[in-house]
């Protein structure tokens, strides 16, 4: 479904993807795991079409996405929960709710798909006409989650969802991610805790400074001596 | 206290006016991050062109003023797309530099293709003027239409921005490209589009500036805008409400520092009072603290 082939991103002179290839099957949930600085929060923003790679190619669903702007491969059914949740925090959280279907024509499809996200985050329904920057960290990231759902993703780029969240929320925010897969929608996780990725992934890549070094099935990988080491702190 | 009264109500009249312009600068800070200072020039070619239609080619005034609208809001987008589109990544001096040399550079167009020499402008308000406490308070027409003007874009700018998907769009990029480029949202469309509505409003500024005040030379735009910007930061740059506050305040700071202080001084009171005002709240009246994203 996303294939991505050779890429490479520069900042200015900096190389931080140096040579990426990866695989995202229709269905799967696949985890993206790796120190800070490796660069997976790079690769999103390149698959989204935020950032232009210097060489290689994005390929979703047969189409090659790699120069298409992001404000378009968003309509394609690509949806990005970014890195530190980034909701418009002087908006409320039903407004946020509603730009996330901005590139929707159908008013009552729309109205279905909020009705949907109530149903799975109960909270947003309840504070729906609070200004999101009032909202916990947690209830923010249901937000960015409820809000990428809007535009009703065949595939949905999550970076790090967990950071920063009490255990509670954790819990929580792998069990919608479990639930956002078991509709159908496929995932593709960056995650900082690879324990939690690993458990509830299909297969994974490691990344270490910008060359992916390891991948294969997650629970194969969960048993990796070397990840275990660098990632599961065992 | 009857003259009094026609101060204050010809200071909320030049405040709207300034109310008008600094929209113009709020929203484009807000939503570029930059100082368009070639607003207040766009101001002059709306005149010029409410002018030029009434006068040589005998248009009605309703039809002039929106020839003038389309003029400013085409001129609008194309200062954007030609002088600032390719400095989106540069530094905000660089930017700042530029938007001085389109101030010039329309000036200049002007000066050439208009004349230094200074026109009389005619009114397109025919309203007659209301007479109170039996004839010691006269509001006129100009005066009448500017405050309603102004209330009538404040109340439809608010309802565009709070109810419309492209306002929303507006507030989305002005926080945050990245994530409003995520949500679907054409963050250059929209930055045209805010260019596009500042220019437009610019454009009934400057015809309700000359209405009021009926000359017109290539530097009548110059001076309304560094106070429409002042009002604009006084108000809290970025701020729609803080624009509106800010300019009626600053119009009727400057109406009654002319009337009972001096006409002189006028001036350095309107800035000493910005000066203080910004010692004090160092985000303009209504203006809040947006946490810069890196
Ligand atoms: N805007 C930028 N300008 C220059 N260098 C950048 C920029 N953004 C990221 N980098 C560099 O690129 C590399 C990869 O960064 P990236 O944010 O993709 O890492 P990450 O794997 O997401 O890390 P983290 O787990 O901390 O989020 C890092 O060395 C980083 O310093
Ligand atoms: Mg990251």
């Amino acid at each position: 479904m996303l294939s991505v082939k050779n890429l490479e991103v520069h900042y200015g002179m900096i190389k931080a993807i140096k040579d990426v290839s990866f695989e995202v099957n229709q269905g799967e949930v696949i985890a993206l795991i790796g120190a800070n600085g490796a660069g997976k929060t790079t690769i999103l923003h390149t698959v989204s079409g935020l950032l232009q790679p210097s060489r290689g190619q994005v390929i979703f669903e047969g189409k090659d996405i790699t120069r298409i702007p992001a404000h378009k491969i968003v309509s394609l059914g690509m949806a990005h929960v970014p890195e530190g949740r980034r909701v418009f925090s002087q908006l409320t959280v039903l407004e946020n709710l509603k730009l996330g279907a901005y590139t929707r024509k159908d008013k009552g499809e729309m109205e279905e798909t909020l009705k949907m996200i109530y149903g799975r985050f109960p909270r947003l329904e309840e504070r729906k006409n609070q200004i999101a920057g009032t909202l916990s960290g947690g209830e923010q990231q249901m937000l960015a989650m409820g809000r990428a759902l809007m535009s009703h993703p065949r595939i949905i780029l999550m970076d790090e969802p967990s950071m920063g969240l009490s255990p509670i929320f954790v819990e929580e925010v792998f069990k919608i991610i479990r639930d956002i897969s078991a509709t159908g929608t496929t995932v593709l996780l960056v995650e900082q805790n690879a324990k939690k990725a690993l458990t509830i992934a299909d297969r994974a890549y490691v990344l270490e400074t910008g060359n992916i070094t390891l991948e294969g099935e997650a629970d194969k990988l969960m048993n990796d001596e070397s990840v275990k080491k660098a990632y599961l702190g065992e | 206290m009857s003259s009094f009264f026609t101060f204050l109500i010809n200071g909320i009249s030049l405040g709207s006016i300034y109310a008008i312009i600094a929209l113009g600068y709020t929203m484009v800070y807000g939503i570029a991050k930059m100082l368009n200072f070639a607003h207040g020039d766009v101001i002059m070619v709306g005149s010029y062109m409410v002018f030029l239609s009434m006068g040589s080619l005998g248009l009605p005034p309703v039809l002039a003023v929106l020839l003038a609208v389309v003029v400013c809001t085409v001129l609008g987008i194309t200062i954007e797309k030609i002088a600032y589109k390719p400095l989106r990544k540069a530094s905000p001096l660089a930017v700042l530099i530029t938007a001085i040399g389109v101030s010039y550079f329309l000036q200049n167009a002007a000066l050439l293709f208009f004349g230094a020499n200074t026109k009389m402008f005619t009114s397109v308000i025919s309203l007659p003027a209301i007479s109170l406490a039996e004839g010691q308070i006269n509001i006129t027409g100009e005066t009448q239409v500017t405050i309603i003007v102004c209330i009538i874009i404040m109340i439809g700018l608010s309802l565009f921005i709070k109810k419309t998907k492209a306002g929303q769009a507006m507030l989305a990029v002005s926080e945050d490209k990245g994530a409003a480029e995520l949500m679907g949202v054409n963050v250059n469309g929209t930055i045209s589009l805010t260019f596009a509505i500042g220019s437009a409003l610019a454009a009934v500024a400057g015809v309700l500036l000359c209405s009021t005040y009926p000359t017109l030379n290539p530097y009548t735009g110059s001076m309304p805008g560094i106070k429409a910007f002042t009002a604009a930061v006084f108000g809290g740059i970025g701020s729609i409400p803080g624009a509106f506050v800010g300019g009626i305040l600053l119009g009727i700071i400057e109406n009654l520092s002319k009337a009972y202080i001096s006409s002189q001084l006028s001036d350095a009171i309107v800035f000493s009072v910005l000066i203080i005002v910004l010692l004090v709240k160092p985000t303009g009246i209504l203006g809040t603290k947006i946490s810069e994203k890196v």
